[in-house]
C-alpha cells in the first residue's frame, strides 16, 4: 500500500465550526489536524480536541506565526473582522487559508460550482461565504444554467436559533451582504437578496431553505433536470442535502425548498447551516490534498 | 396627577401587511397629515416587515423604502417619523444608513423574542449616529417573563431606550399581559411599551392592562389597520385612555378624523376578526400569514384552519413563510392517502 503525505490542517478559532471541522478532518484520510487554536483552553472545544489527542494552543494566529512548518492549511473559523488580520499574517508566510467568515477577501467557493476553478487559479484564500450560501447558491446556480438572464434571485434560510453562536449573531449584516454577492457573481443575477431567520423553536429545526428567482417563462422540465443534478452533486460531499419543495412555478417566479441535515459529528443534526459549510470547506482541503497544491512548507 | 402614555402609530408599516404591502405615495401622505393634525406623536412607516424586507419570501412593496422615507419625512414635522427593521432583513449599511440620512427619528429595531443579540450592532449603530432606539421583541407570548426580562435586559444594554413587546399573533389574555410588563418595569430602568393584535379580541384591553402595570408605550393603528385581525385600535385606544384619565396629547376629534380619511382613503374594510383570525390566535402563530394560508389552502385543496393549526405544532414564526406550503402539502399528501 503506498502511502502519502497528509495535508496538515491547523484550525483557529475553537467554536462550534472549528470543532466539528476538527472532528471531520480527524476522520478524513488525506489529512491530518496538527494544530487546534484558539483562545481559551477551558472551551468545549478544546477539551474536545485535547480528549482526540489533537494538539492545541490557547494563542490564536500566533502558534502558526511560531512556527510556520505546523500547517500546509489553515481553516480561519473566527469571524471576519478577526480574518481580515489573520490573512495579512497567514499571506504573508505563504499558507492557504480556507476562509469560514463572511470576510469574502478571497475567492468565492462553492465546491459543486467552482471547486476546480478555485484550485486551477491557485487561490490561496477561498472563502467559503455563508452556510446559507452553501446551500442556496448550487440551486441559484443551476436555474441560471436553464435561464441565462434572470433578474432576481432570493434565497431565504431558516436556522435553529441554538445552532447560531455569537458570532454568526454578530455577524449577520456581513452574512446578508456575502451571500447576496456570491450569488450575483456565481450566478449572473442581475439582483440578489439574501434573508436570515433564526427559529427558537424547540425542538430545533433542521435547516431549511428557499430559493425564489424571477422567471418570467420557466422551462420547468429543464429546471427540473439541472436542479436535480445540482442535488446528487451535492449529496456527494453534503451527505443530508434534500430537496424538499421541488421547482415550482408561480406567479411569475420558481420557487425551490432544500433541507440540510446535519450528519451530526461535533454538533446536532439539525445544525445543518453548521455542517453543509463545513462539509464544503472539507472538500475544498481534499482536492487541495489531492491536488499536491500545496504551499511551500510541505515540501 | 394624570398618567402619561406615548403612542406610537405603526398604521403605516403593520397596515402595510392588510394591503399586501401596496400603500401608495397618496396613502402615505393623506395619512402622515391626519396624524400629525391629530397630534400622533410617534407615526411609523415602511414595508409590513420593516426596512429591507420586500421580498418575494414576504411580498414585495409598491413603493421603494426611499420613496416611502422621502414622502413621511414631507409630510411630518411635529409628529416623529419612526422605521421598524429586523436583522437578517436589513443592514446597517443598506437600511440603517439610509434612514439616519433620511431623517427617521425614532428606530425600532426588533427580534423575535429570544433572539435579542442580534439587535446589539444595529442598535450601536443607531445610538452612535444620535438617534433614538427601541428594542422590540417579536412574538412574546412564546417566552416566559424571566427570559424576556432577560432578553430585554440585552437590549437595554446595547443601548435600547425603551422595550417595546409585540403580541404578533394575538394571542394574549390581560392577565398575561400584566404578568409580562410588570417583569419588565420591574427588572429594566428604561421605558416599557406594549404591541397588541386583536385576534381574540383583547387588544384595547390588553392595551389598558399594559399601562396599568406600568407600560408607558403603547402602538395603536388607526381603523386597527394591521396584520391579520388587525392591530389595537387606536381611535378608540384614544377614547378609552382619555375616557380612563390617561393623556395621550392626541385630539380626539381629530384621530376620528383621521379614521375616516383612512376609511376613504386606504382601508375602506376595516380588519375584522375573521374565523381564520381566530385559529391563527389560538394556534399562536403569526397572523400576518394568513393571506398566504388562504391561498395555500386553495392551491392544496386542504383546510386553512388545519395549515394554522399545522403551523403552530411547528412553533412557526414570522418569516417562515415557506413553512406554510410545506404544511399544506402534507396535509393534501395525508388526504390523498386517505381517500
Amino acid at each position: 500500500m503506498t502511502s502519502f503525505k497528509k495535508l496538515k490542517i491547523a484550525i483557529i478559532g475553537t467554536g462550534n465550526i472549528g470543532t466539528d471541522l476538527m472532528v471531520k478532518v480527524m476522520r478524513s484520510e488525506r489529512m491530518i489536524c496538527t494544530l487546534f487554536a484558539g483562545r481559551n483552553f477551558n472551551s468545549a472545544g478544546m477539551k474536545r480536541a485535547n480528549a482526540l489527542g489533537v494538539s492545541i494552543s490557547d494563542r490564536g494566529i500566533e502558534a502558526i506565526v511560531n512556527d510556520p512548518a505546523i500547517c500546509d492549511v489553515v481553516f480561519d473559523c473566527t469571524s471576519a473582522n478577526a480574518h481580515i488580520e489573520h490573512w495579512a499574517i497567514l499571506s504573508q508566510i505563504g499558507k492557504t487559508v480556507i476562509d469560514m467568515t463572511p470576510a469574502k477577501l478571497g475567492e468565492l467557493c462553492v465546491p459543486a460550482i467552482n471547486a476546480e476553478e478555485c484550485l486551477v487559479t491557485g487561490a490561496r484564500n477561498i472563502n467559503m461565504i455563508t452556510c446559507g450560501g452553501q446551500s442556496s447558491i448550487p440551486i441559484a446556480y443551476a436555474l441560471s444554467q436553464v435561464h441565462d438572464d434572470i433578474e432576481y434571485i432570493e434565497v431565504a434560510s431558516s436556522i435553529a436559533s441554538r445552532s447560531a453562536g455569537p458570532a454568526t449573531r454578530q455577524n449577520l449584516d456581513e452574512y446578508i451582504d456575502t451571500t447576496q454577492e456570491a450569488i450575483k457573481e456565481l450566478t449572473g443575477a442581475k439582483h440578489a437578496k439574501a434573508i436570515l431567520i433564526l427559529n427558537p423553536a424547540n425542538p430545533p429545526i433542521d435547516m431549511q431553505t428557499t430559493i425564489y428567482a424571477k422567471i418570467a417563462k420557466p422551462d420547468l422540465p429543464a429546471i427540473q433536470a439541472s436542479v436535480n443534478a445540482m442535488v446528487e452533486k451535492l449529496k456527494e460531499y453534503v451527505p443530508g442535502y434534500k430537496l424538499i419543495v421541488p421547482p415550482t412555478a408561480e406567479g411569475g417566479k420558481v420557487i425551490i425548498t432544500v433541507k440540510v441535515i446535519g450528519a451530526g459529528d461535533y454538533l446536532p443534526e439539525y445544525a445543518g447551516n453548521l455542517d453543509i459549510i463545513n462539509c464544503a470547506a472539507i472538500a475544498m482541503a481534499e482536492r487541495i490534498a489531492a491536488s499536491g497544491n500545496l504551499t511551500d512548507s510541505n515540501a | 396627577m394624570t398618567k402619561k402614555i406615548l403612542i406610537s402609530d405603526p398604521t403605516l408599516r403593520d397596515g402595510n401587511h392588510a394591503v399586501r404591502h401596496q400603500l401608495s405615495r397618496e396613502d402615505f401622505t393623506a395619512y402622515c397629515k391626519a396624524a400629525e393634525a391629530a397630534g400622533v406623536p410617534i407615526v411609523e412607516v415602511g414595508h409590513g416587515n420593516g426596512l429591507g424586507a420586500s421580498s418575494l419570501l414576504v411580498g414585495e412593496c409598491r413603493l421603494s423604502d426611499d420613496e416611502i422615507l422621502s414622502v413621511s419625512r414631507a409630510n411630518l414635522s411635529k409628529s416623529r417619523l419612526a422605521i421598524h427593521v429586523i436583522p437578517g432583513f436589513c443592514t446597517i449599511k443598506h437600511d440603517l444608513a439610509k434612514a439616519v440620512d433620511a431623517g427617521v427619528d425614532v428606530f425600532r429595531i426588533a427580534s423575535h423574542c429570544t433572539e435579542a443579540d442580534i439587535t446589539d450592532r444595529h442598535i450601536d449603530f443607531v445610538r452612535q449616529a444620535g438617534k433614538e432606539a427601541f428594542g422590540v421583541l417579536m412574538m412574546s407570548h412564546m417566552a416566559s417573563p424571566a427570559v424576556l426580562l432577560e432578553e430585554a435586559k440585552k437590549m437595554e444594554s446595547y443601548g435600547a431606550e425603551a422595550i417595546m413587546i409585540m403580541d404578533s399573533a394575538g394571542a394574549y389574555f390581560p392577565d398575561d399581559v400584566t404578568e409580562r410588563i410588570s417583569t419588565l418595569v420591574d427588572g429594566l430602568s428604561i421605558p416599557v411599551g406594549f404591541h397588541g393584535h386583536n385576534n381574540l379580541g383583547m387588544a384595547v384591553i390588553n392595551s389598558v392592562a399594559a399601562v396599568n402595570a406600568g407600560a408607558s408605550i403603547i402602538d395603536g393603528s388607526i381603523r386597527g389597520f394591521g396584520a391579520g385581525a388587525g392591530n389595537t385600535q387606536l381611535e378608540v385606544l384614544v377614547a378609552v385612555f382619555e375616557r380612563l384619565g390617561f393623556e395621550t396629547g392626541i385630539d380626539l376629534y381629530k384621530i376620528l378624523d383621521a379614521a375616516d380619511i383612512a376609511e376613504k382613503k386606504f382601508n375602506p374594510v376595516a380588519p375584522y376578526i375573521s374565523p381564520m383570525s381566530i385559529v391563527s390566535g389560538l394556534a399562536g402563530v403569526f397572523s400576518g400569514f394568513s393571506k398566504q394560508v388562504g391561498q395555500a389552502a386553495k392551491d392544496y385543496n386542504v383546510d386553512s384552519r388545519d395549515i394554522f393549526f399545522g403551523l403552530g405544532k411547528r412553533n412557526a414564526v414570522a418569516g417562515q413563510e415557506s413553512l406554510i406550503i410545506e404544511v399544506a402539502r402534507e396535509l393534501a399528501a395525508q388526504k390523498y392517502s386517505l381517500e
